[in-house]
């Protein structure tokens, strides 16, 4: 009895041995074989192409990992669909994009969740409240284009930057309703059940923006959000509001003839809507931009370096350009003459400084919103 | 021998507890435990959170539409029910009304909510066909996307769902008590009210009960519909988690289900204690 025991005893620790040397042995492997030419840095710690030996050895090293993971990117949103199909097309990697039409909080949802296995995003875009608030999850990496990004724009150990931006517009069917110059001109009789808001803004944050835009033109500012609350409560009960998510195919088929939304996602709706104009409300600039940052626990750690690589690249940000959104390197593309004149001249023409808000004032606009906002559609 | 005999059904039932632990157990501990948490530590922030206006706005919102589709449902799929049961078992039209009930007593969800934009949406076909024959705009301000909406698409899975919950109790009236009762000299009506509804009374109730917890945890219909405001506590809590302008809500959202679960378990007990009192004669 006891001599059998002890040899149970044995093949248990025999085997528990193997299972973890079987556990053991890929990490070892997959950490060998992203250590890069120079053999320094692994490809979860470089913090630039550099840390690889180069471009050439980043891209060798991406490749054989042979896969990205992306989350929350919908193919009409900047363009994100042409984006992922020039880098498929120029680099051996298959990118899988998960839930496109996920919020920003979910992405990070995703890499809690997912984290440690394969399917975990490896890169982010992320509106600013939530980037701003899960920096202990991304790592810094610092682009070959780096030094052309505004300081502004940046996070000076390049933990995340900001990759395109906009301005809140106002898009409409000239087909349908009349020309909108200003704000209150939507509270007239011709809007009837006619205008829409790109999401709930307590929680999307593009809507968001739009009662923010709504406020500066009504006098508000980024520390007062209540005008823009005031206004779309009119708006509702003139009768004005449409309580419907628009969507390039309610946009398309008529159902949301006029839509309060970043101007580089209106914009991207004319090629198909001949008729549909946008406007950036002269006095009620509001900006914004995303942020692009690489997941610490990526599971292609040089994969998402590289898509950042192409992001940042005169490529990919003419590409976000074309899908109507301002890319961070606009500006210096624009002196060095490698950006695309004709899409940067289409951009609509924005009068007054433009109001960014600050981290703090989101937050208590954002207070405000969500003791406040059910007040205006219910 | 006689003690692994006894053993052997509870074996049998591991599975049935695995699932259980795994499915309804550990959520709601998770639940409990979450609603009563704040940063990691326990706090009341989140439970004081639910008296909130907007918070209790959003529960009376639940209540009625819950409470108004159940009773909404028990009335009319009750009185569809009777007709199907009048009806002889082979007949074409008892079978019809009840696969079709069996398929929509299931339709919820994107495919609910979808088919009823494209009927009585912006552009709708029946909205479409009203403005232009008798030029009567029945979308209005949008109301299919806000609380009325969500009754009327509701109340198209909790009449079917109502038919089969309770064909069964109707079936389970003998037409020979009739007989019995209308040979003793008692009227039809009197049949009914001293009788027939007397004996279906806990089974309707259950049955309204039923409905009720149908619709308070439906979820997918409502989110596929509604995109501007939380109305209802499932949505509220769909923004505590997934809000990318609103963050460190998680626990609030917990403390919403908690309520959900409270609610719940207080309208069960309210059940048990009616169908105790109605039933006593019956046994």
């Amino acid at each position: 009895m006891s001599r059998r025991l002890h040899q149970l005893i044995g093949a248990v620790v025999g085997l528990s041995a193997l299972v973890l040397a079987g556990c053991a042995a890929p990490t070892e492997d997959s950490n060998d074989a992203t250590t890069t030419a120079g053999g320094a840095v692994s490809a979860t710690q470089a913090t630039s192409a550099e840390d690889f030996g180069g471009m050439e050895e980043l891209v060798a090293a991406a490749e054989a990992e042979g896969k990205l993971n992306i989350i929350a990117l919908p193919p009409d949103w900047a363009n994100y669909g042409e984006i992922i199909d020039a880098f498929q097309a120029t680099y051996d990697i298959v990118i899988d994009s998960a839930q496109p039409d996920a919020s920003s909080q979910e992405e990070i949802n995703a890499a809690d969740q997912l984290a440690g296995t394969d399917r975990a995003p490896d890169v982010f875009d992320l509106g600013q409240s939530v980037a701003l608030a899960n920096t202990d999850m991304f790592a810094p990496y610092k682009v070959e284009t780096w030094d052309t990004i505004p300081d502004v724009f940046k996070d000076p150990d390049g933990v995340w930057v900001n990759d395109y931006g906009g301005f809140m517009s106002i898009g409409y069917d000239s087909a349908k309703v009349p020309a909108i110059t200003a704000l209150d001109d939507l509270l007239g009789e011709g809007f009837r059940g006619m205008v829409a808001l790109n999401g709930d803004p307590t929680q999307a944050g593009a809507a968001f923006s739009g009662v923010m835009m709504a406020s500066i033109a009504r006098g508000g500012s980024a520390d007062d959000i209540a005008p823009g609350v005031a206004f779309f409560k009119e708006l509702n009960d003139a009768g004005n509001f449409l309580p419907v998510d628009p969507t390039p195919a309610t946009i398309e088929s008529g159902q949301t003839p006029v839509v309060i939304d970043w101007d580089y996602l209106n914009a991207s709706l004319a090629k198909n809507l001949p008729t549909w104009t946008v406007v950036v409300p002269e006095n009620a600039t509001v900006a914004g931009y995303y942020f692009q940052a690489i997941n610490t626990d990526a599971p292609h750690p040089a994969a998402a370096r590289l898509w950042q690589e192409f992001l940042f690249s005169d490529e990919g940000q003419n590409l976000w350009l074309k899908g109507g959104a301002r890319p961070v390197r606009a500006d210096a593309m624009a002196e060095a003459g490698t950006i695309d004149q004709g899409l940067f001249d289409a951009l609509p023409v924005v009068a007054g400084d433009p109001v960014i808000p600050t981290p703090d004032q989101t937050a208590t606009a954002a207070a405000y919103l969500a003791e406040n906002w059910a007040m205006v559609v219910g | 021998m006689s003690r692994r005999a006894a053993l052997t059904p509870s074996l049998a039932l591991l599975p049935f507890f695995g699932y259980l632990t795994v499915f309804l157990l550990v959520p709601t501990i998770t639940v409990v435990v979450g609603a009563f948490q704040e940063g990691g530590s326990f706090s009341l922030t989140n439970i004081e959170a639910l008296f909130s206006p907007v918070a209790l706005r959003t529960l009376r919102n639940s209540i009625v539409l819950s409470a108004s589709t159940a009773v909404i449902g028990a009335v009319f799929g009750s009185l569809l029910t009777y007709l199907v049961v009048s009806a002889p078992p082979t007949s074409v039209f008892r079978r019809v009304v009840m696969s079709v009930a069996g398929v929509l007593a299931q339709f919820g969800g994107v495919t609910l909510a979808f088919a009823f934009i494209a009927t009585l949406g912006f552009s709708g076909v029946i909205t479409e066909l009203l403005r232009s024959t008798v030029g009567v705009d029945i979308f209005g301000r949008g109301w299919l996307f806000d609380l009325p909406g969500l009754v009327l698409v509701y109340t198209y899975f909790q009449i079917p769902l109502m038919v089969i919950v309770f064909l069964p109790a109707l079936e389970g009236l003998r037409p020979q008590w009739r007989e019995a009762a209308l040979s003793m000299g008692a009227t039809n009506r009197k049949y009914w009210t001293e009788i027939a509804i007397p004996i279906l009374t806990p089974a309707f109730l259950g049955a309204t009960l039923l409905l009720f917890a149908n619709a308070f945890a439906a979820y997918a219909t409502a989110a596929a519909l509604i995109s501007q405001g939380n109305p209802i506590v499932p949505l509220l809590i769909r923004a505590g988690l997934i809000s990318e302008v609103l963050l460190g809500r998680e626990n609030f959202a917990f403390a919403l289900a908690f309520e959900m679960i409270v609610v719940v378990a207080l309208v069960m007990a309210a059940y048990a204690l009616l169908v105790k009192r109605t039933s006593r004669w019956l046994q």
